[in-house]
This record gives structure tokens, sequence and C-alpha cells, in this order.
């Protein structure tokens, strides 16, 4: 797995949870033969499942719970500020965003081309309803996507009504309702302000 | 399948809505025969002061490349051409634009954009992603320049990492554990270095060798030797300067290079010093002890040509002399043939 995966479940457990001795925590519940990983370097898939798994029995939290805060962590945590930003890239309105959400793991490609997002697909079932399914060898990823989209419909003032269900292995589905594309004012976005 | 086309007269006009115009592409100006704007998209409008309708277009921008551009009919000389673009009011952004010539003479459609760096016009102009038409890459160009910030922020996280890492590395391969002072490797390296001078300075190296160290270890113990050591190694620091390299170079041999320093006289005040603070009792453990020192000195002007080994062999040679006339002295190495003998 993507060291940036990996660096981004490490910050948001001690972020999240209390600082370092939380991590460590998590760190010693696993076996992790090291306590820090490194943005750059690529990892053993394996390793991300144990510290997710120790992640859920250390905080003593419901895996998919948990895989939800990372996703909201992910886009509103001040220290992320580059994921949202670059999530807001994707479109001007929220709905722009959904439906430019398929386009992500070849967005993120762009940039680090080993890096591999869960593939996405989004239906719309209705002028306001939509599916986005969520596709990965990985477990949880539909609760991060909820996470995430979530915390957007947020970032850009939609009100949404959302549920993760379980399709298939490999397949969560995200059913969202978009009730109020501009339900309140979203958080400030200069196209400019990252760089 | 050409064939199966209708015939298209290649001068056929079409006509586009104002608003189909303004989304395709939304950085235009739409230029009368007289050079008056008639109508500009919504992000052309913005970075040109809004209300622009009826302004002459001289008055707004300044046409540079591939020359300087004041007059429509010249403008119509160069459709097809790539132009370069000031705004009259913003002349240090420069947009790249095609101009393109209306049906039967009735203007100019010139079209805008900005190609190096999107970011001062962001800023400046406050812009959103609406501003930009979906088909444009612009989006696309703002997430390539913020995934590159973000990486090259992590890539000098990691450079800062493995540069300190790299240098606690080279410190510790080059210090004696114990006593901190350097060790032998950075004692070889910094001879090589003044040898290698082209123009030295001139310097000395002092080789010395504890008396009744042996004493202290059996009778107190390994600590007290320890303690012994780290003493040996403050008192050689203080009887340098910053410049001279001091080396623990074996259990209880030390190395001293002083650097710009080949005056015998002042060698051997320096050595006569050494020997008398290393003799001052020494407490361990509510018990004193006692140490001296066996010091042989060799300078660079003995030799006609610096060879590390060598000197170092000599400054060992002098040290033998001093052990050997009954420690605690000083001897500096004789060459042979050398006036001093």
């Amino acid at each position: 797995m993507h060291g940036l995966v990996n660096r981004s479940i490490q910050c948001f457990i001690a972020d999240t949870y209390g600082g370092g001795a939380a991590w460590q925590a998590v760190v010693a519940h696993s076996g992790l033969p090291f306590d820090n990983f490194d943005a750059l370097k690529a990892y053993d898939a394996a390793l991300t499942g144990k510290m997710i798994a120790s992640g859920s029995a250390v905080l003593n939290k419901p895996r998919a719970a948990m895989l939800e805060d990372l996703g909201t962590y992910l886009v509103t945590n001040p220290n992320m500020n580059s994921i949202r930003r670059l999530l807001r890239f994707s479109g001007a309105t929220f709905v722009e965003f959904l439906l430019a959400l398929e386009d992500l793991p070849d967005r993120a490609r762009l940039a680090l081309p080993d890096l591999d997002l869960p593939e996405l697909e989004l239906i719309r079932t209705s002028t306001h309803g939509f599916e986005l399914y969520v596709r990965s060898p990985q477990t949880g990823a539909g609760s991060v996507m909820a996470g995430i989209v979530r915390a957007m419909a947020d970032d850009y003032g939609a009100l949404v009504v959302m549920d993760v269900l379980p399709t298939r292995p490999g397949e969560e589905c995200i059913a969202l309702t978009v009730h109020d594309a501009c339900f309140a004012e979203g958080r400030a976005f200069a196209l400019a302000g990252g760089v | 399948m050409t064939s199966a086309l209708p015939h298209v007269d290649k001068s056929r006009v079409i006509a586009l809505h104002g608003s189909a115009l303004d989304r395709l592409m939304p950085m235009h100006l739409w230029v009368g025969a007289a050079g008056q704007v008639i109508g500009a998209g919504q992000t052309a409008a913005k970075m040109l002061g809004g209300d622009i309708v009826g302004r002459d277009l001289f008055d707004l921008i300044a046409i540079k490349r591939p020359t300087s551009v004041t007059t429509i009919s010249a403008l119509l000389a160069l459709v097809q051409t790539r132009l370069k673009v000031l705004l009259q009011a913003h002349p240090d952004l420069s947009f790249t634009a095609l101009a393109v010539a209306l049906p039967a003479g009735s203007g100019v459609l010139l079209n805008l954009s900005r190609r190096a760096n999107l970011l001062p016009i962001l800023a400046r102009f406050e812009l959103t992603l609406a501003d930009f038409a979906p088909t444009d890459l612009t989006a696309e160009m703002l997430f390539l320049l913020e995934a590159k910030t973000a990486a090259f922020n992590e890539y000098d996280k990691l450079n800062a990492r493995l540069e300190a890492g790299r240098v606690q590395a080279e410190t510790e391969a080059m210090t004696d554990t114990l006593t901190g002072l350097h060790n032998r490797r950075a004692m070889d390296n910094a001879l090589a270095r003044v040898s290698g001078e082209p123009n030295s300075m001139g310097f000395g190296v002092m080789h010395i060798d504890l008396d009744y160290f042996k004493a202290v270890n059996d009778t107190l113990g390994h600590a007290a030797g320890d303690q012994v050591l780290l003493r040996v190694a403050d008192v050689l620091r203080e009887e340098t300067r910053r410049d001279d390299t001091v080396a623990r170079v074996g259990g209880d041999e030390f190395v001293v290079l002083l650097a710009s320093c080949n005056d015998l006289d002042t060698v051997s005040k320096i050595a006569e010093r050494i020997i008398t603070r290393l003799e001052e009792p020494m407490q361990f453990d509510g018990q004193s002890c006692r140490i001296s020192a066996s010091i042989g000195t060799t300078i660079s002007t003995f030799y006609d040509a610096l060879i590390p080994e060598q000197i170092l062999s000599d400054a060992d040679k002098a040290t033998y002399v001093s052990k050997h006339e009954g420690r605690g002295r000083h001897t500096v190495f004789r060459p042979e043939g050398h006036p001093l003998n």
C-alpha cells in the first residue's frame, strides 16, 4: 500500500485520538516493525490491514465508524488541507463534485502514478438520488469514501443524507440523496490558495 | 464515409447564442469593426474591469506579439496567429490569444487564455472553477500544481530526515563513543587533508601514551578507568585550540594534530603543560589515582614529502623514547640527517 495512505492513517490516529500515545499503542498492538510511515515509500498491503484492525481494537471503535472518521479527517483536518483542495478542484458545486468523482483515481495517478485508489462508479438514480459504488480489495474503502463525501458535502454547504450498503465482496455502495445543494454557506475556496 | 455527409460549405456561418459562446469561451471578447467591445465572456469581463461593452478594445488590452497592433484591420491580418496580449490595467499579466474574423467584416472575436502561471490571475481576479469552461484544462493544471507542491513538501521533509541521518551517521563514524573525541578514522582524514594541502602552513603531530593507566584499571576497575579517560579528554580539549584535532586512537593512546603549528618550542610547551595537568591526582570513589603521559612529537618541516603513515610512525617512535627514558616526559622525533641532529 502506498506510504501516503499509511501515513494518513497514522496521522489520523495520532491527531484524533490523543496524540502519540494512541498511535504508539496501535503500533505495539499491530506489531509494526517501526513507528513512523514515510509518505514516499511503498509498504506491504498487509501492514495497512493490521494497522486498521489494531486501531479499531485499541481505540475501541467499530471498524466502519473509525474508517468513516478517517475519511472525514482527510477532508477537514488542517494538516490535510491539500487533500481537501485537490478534491475541490473536481467541481464548482457538490453535484459537479459527485459527477466528477469517477475521474478521481485517474486524477490521483496524474500526480502519483503508483497510488491505487478504489474504483468509483456513480449512478444517478433520480433527480436528487445517487449511488456511488466503491470497489477495492481493501474492505472498508466504502466507509472511508463515505466520510470523505460527507465532509465534502459540508465543505460545499450541501444538505445530503447518505448510507453505506455492502453489496458484494470487494464492493460497497454509498446511497446519497442531495436535498439541497446550497443548504448552508460552504467553506471558502480560492483556486490559488494552496500553492 | 465523407461522401455520406451533406456537403458543407466552408464559408457557412453558424449562429451561436451569446450565452453559449460565453459557456464555451468565458475569456472571449467580441469586438465590432470600429474596435468597440460588443460583448465579453464573464471571465474576460471580470479581468477587464466589469462593464466593458462599448469600450475601445485597445484601451483594454495591448497586443504585443507577433507585432504591436493598434487597429482592427491590423488585427484582422493576424487571424490564426498566436498573439501575446497584455491587460492595460495589469501590464504584468500576459495572455495567449487567438483572433478570428467575424462574417461580412463585422469585427473580430478574440479568445484569451492564460498559459504558463495561472496563479496570479486566479488570486488577483478571485476566479473560481465556474470562471473556466469545463473542457478547459485549468482545473487539471491547478490540481497538478497543488499536487506537485504537496509532493515537493514531502520530498523536502524526507530530504531533511535523510540529511540529518547522514550527518549523525557521519559524526558517529568519526567519533570515539566514550570520550566524544575524534577516532582514528577522523585523525587519518584530518592528517591526509593537511598533508595534501599544497600551501600547508606546517603542522605538528603529537602522540600521547598514558602512563600507569593499566594500574588504575586493574586496581580501581574499568569504571574508574573510563573516568580517567574522560578526564584526559577534557585536558586535551582544554590545552588545544579549536582548529586542532584531538583523537583517541587506542585504549590509552591519543593523537593531537596541531594545525598551523610547527614551532618546536611551542609544541614542547603544549606537551609539558599536558603532562603537568595529567599528573594532577584524580579522585574516584574517595580514592586518589595518578597517571602521567609519555609524549612524542614530530613536525611537518622535518619532511620533504608529507606521508601521513610516516609522520604518525615517527611520532610513535618518539613516544617510545619517552617511555624508555622513564615516562612522564616529552620527546621530539629526531630525523636522520636533519640539521637539528
